[in-house]
């Protein structure tokens, strides 16, 4: 007997009694459901909780100078000012796995006020950045613009304000073209941050003051040449170089001797800091690994001695969160494997109450030529047939139910191949799990018993 | 030669500690086109006779040949294979499928048939069929439907779709009235006239008068042997 003529036989015997193998493919039908939503829901909100750690900045590597000892003692952590500009430009360069890169100098804060017309405020944090420290750390700027490259090359006296300053400073009031001044330097208020609202450590982040890190440099906290570690600078101040432009020559040839004649302007030999973000999460090691090998090897560092710098990054956070998501997807996904395997306990009751009950039928084929391989085959498809339509249903119910669940509670929903692939081979292999030891037993019958059985 | 031949058939039961032999050295020869009526009491041994001469059964010892082929020592599959070519059965009971059409219960044997035969032959072969025995017009009947002797039509033509030359009936008229058990038994005389072997089993006298034939056994032995009958009018 072929398959498919198998298949029509058992398509015929399920359709005798619609209901029982409705009620019968329920189990399986809930059971694969379940599967589909759980996988559905988990898949959403891992994805979701990534992105939010990705706005949280999980991606995120902070290069900070190392904690030199000298004669034993130590000094603490950057007390030692060993990043420079140029690092920042060859970590941009050369590390693949690196996004955004950025310097960054920090005014001390009980140092610095903040004043507009008759109101003063001491911010939070003063950053001396690059322009694509916005980027880095997922803000936007609601109002006005952001600093440009030229303008932090050029040290031009603009600032960003975050909320809590406009909202304490100018009264809520729009602070764009608005001229401040920290401590005791002028600065032209051009853009506002979004909010952020206060991060993990209860830190209010909206209180803060961005500008670029040059003219932090040299208007806040001032050169910091003397300590520096590293002094093979090699930055430019030339006015060319500051403002660059294709083929448009700003000033005059210099000539040979007019540097050395004139005022220097000083160059920026150290970061306190350097900021920079991944390609993705996944990256964040590979970018560690890249950074730290170029690093030593542009400080000079020999094997075996240690770093002059520290790099941080949020993995274990983030790997804590996922392990979360993950955790919940698991167990979920067990829950409704359980949910299956109880559907496919129902298959194997319902096909022995139906091999007892068509004990008679056995009994006839086999009096009409079955083998006991047909038989086998027979009710071995139909619980297969049961299974699989009951898996088809499942998946249609549980994307429903995710659709449903994404359009009332507003949950991540995200849709997974996978379960379906799964859904399906696991609804099949029930089938045959479960369906087997009836099907085994009705083929075992001994047709003379089975003809006269009442 | 012998359509069936039975050489000292013997079948005996093991229950346990105790063996029941039910025949006990039976042996028989039945020609083709013959009508023979297999008449015992309960517990003769008749039905046992009967599942064994159906290759549902293999005898204990002795030879059984169906036309001319060794069937007693077959394995089931090949027993299997000899039922749904060479035997057709009729039952006391009918055993049609139920919420199944007649034209569905009369081709379901093909199913197992190894010759390749598409959806519409099997189904003109089986309306065929149908139509042999009276039942052209209710073809997707279900048996529900049907009264006992329509459904006793659709089981001969279910036992007569693979043209078995041998026809086994097992009390065919033990769940109908007198009528219609006069109409079945009618169509077994008609089938029996176009050459087909009818072997029928009961233990009524009025229904073996029909046979030419009638076969007595009694506690597992032919009852001094067989004898003939005089062809009735």
């Amino acid at each position: 007997m072929t398959l498919g003529s198998t298949t029509v036989l058992a398509l015929k015997a399920l359709k005798r009694n619609p209901t029982r193998a409705l009620l019968t493919a329920l189990g399986i039908i809930i059971g694969i459901a379940a599967v589909i939503t759980m996988m559905e829901i988990g898949n959403g909100s891992s994805t979701s909780i990534r992105n939010s750690i990705e706005k949280m900045g999980a991606n995120t590597i902070l290069i900070i100078p190392g904690a030199p000892r000298q004669a034993g003692v130590s000094l603490g952590a950057g007390s030692q000012m060993s990043l420079t500009p140029e690092d920042v430009t060859a970590i941009g360069r050369d590390c693949l796995a690196v996004g955004n890169v950025v310097p960054i100098v920090n005014a001390r804060s009980s140092n610095l006020q903040l004043i507009y017309q008759n109101q003063n405020w001491v911010p939070g944090e003063l950053v001396g950045t690059a322009p694509e420290y916005l980027d880095i750390r997922n803000w936007t700027v609601v109002e006005g613009r952001a600093f440009t490259a030229r303008e932090v090359a050029s040290r031009a006296a603009v600032c960003l304000v975050g909320q809590t300053i406009v909202r304490e400073v100018f009264g809520g009031a729009s602070p764009v073209d608005s001229r401040i001044r920290l401590n005791n330097s002028n600065f032209t208020v051009i853009g506002v941050l979004g909010e952020k609202g206060a991060n993990m450590m209860g830190h209010d982040e909206d209180d803060v003051v961005i500008a670029p890190w040059t003219t932090i440099r040299m208007r806040i906290t001032g050169l910091k040449t003397g300590t520096a570690t590293n002094t093979t600078s090699t930055a430019s101040t030339l006015p060319g170089d500051l403002y660059p432009a294709e083929g448009v020559a700003f000033y005059p040839e210099q000539a040979e001797n007019l540097e050395t004649d004139t005022l220097l302007i000083p160059k920026f030999t150290q970061v306190d800091q350097i900021l920079l973000s991944a390609v993705s999460p996944e990256q964040v090691d590979t970018a560690v690994d890249e950074v730290t090998t170029l690093l030593r090897e542009r400080h000079r560092i020999k094997p075996g001695e240690v770093d002059d710098f520290r790099i941080r990054n949020s993995a274990e956070f983030m790997s804590m969160l996922s392990g979360t998501s993950t955790l919940m997807s698991n167990l979920l996904l067990g829950v409704a494997l359980l949910a299956l395997v109880v559907g496919g306990v129902g298959i194997m009751n319902i096909m022995l109450v139906s091999v007892t009950e068509r004990t008679r039928e056995i009994g006839l084929r086999m009096a009409v030529g079955a083998r006991s391989r047909d038989i086998l085959q027979q009710f071995l498809v139909e619980a297969i047939i049961l299974c699989l339509s009951g898996g088809v249903i499942g998946i249609l119910v549980g994307h429903g139910a995710g659709l449903l669940i994404e359009s009332q509670l507003g949950w991540p929903i995200e849709s997974s191949p996978t379960a379906v692939v799964a859904a399906v081979t696991v609804s099949a292999g029930v089938g045959i799990l479960f369906g087997f030891y009836p099907a085994w037993k009705a083929s075992k019958l001994d047709p003379i018993e089975a003809l006269r059985y009442e | 030669m012998a359509l069936i031949e039975l050489k000292n058939v013997t079948k005996t039961y093991f229950l346990g500690e105790i063996d029941v032999p039910v025949l006990k050295g039976i042996t028989l020869s039945i020609d083709s086109g013959e009508y023979v009526a297999l008449m015992g009491a309960s517990g003769s041994g008749k039905s046992t006779l009967m599942n064994i001469l159906g290759c549902l059964d293999r005898p204990t010892t002795g030879e059984y040949l169906l036309e001319g082929q060794e069937v007693g020592s077959l394995s089931g599959d090949r027993r299997a294979l000899v039922r749904n070519r060479k035997i057709g059965f009729v039952f006391q009971s009918f055993n049609l499928l139920p919420r199944t059409s007649a034209l569905e219960n009369v081709i379901m044997p093909l199913a197992y048939s190894d010759r390749d035969r598409s959806g519409r032959s099997r189904a003109e072969r089986g309306r065929e069929m149908l139509r042999r025995v009276g039942l052209g017009d209710r073809m997707h009947h279900y048996p529900n439907q049907l009264s006992g002797g329509q459904q006793q039509r659709v089981a001969i033509a279910r036992a007569l779709i693979n043209h078995p030359p041998v026809l086994f009936a097992d009390e065919p008229t033990g769940n109908l009235d007198s009528k219609t058990s006069e109409e079945v038994m009618a169509m077994f005389d008609d089938l029996n006239r176009e050459g087909i072997t009818i072997i029928l089993v009961t233990h009524a006298l009025e229904v073996a008068e029909y046979a030419r034939r009638v076969v007595h056994i009694s506690d597992g032995k032919l009852v001094s042997g067989s004898y003939r009958k005089e062809e009735h009018a």
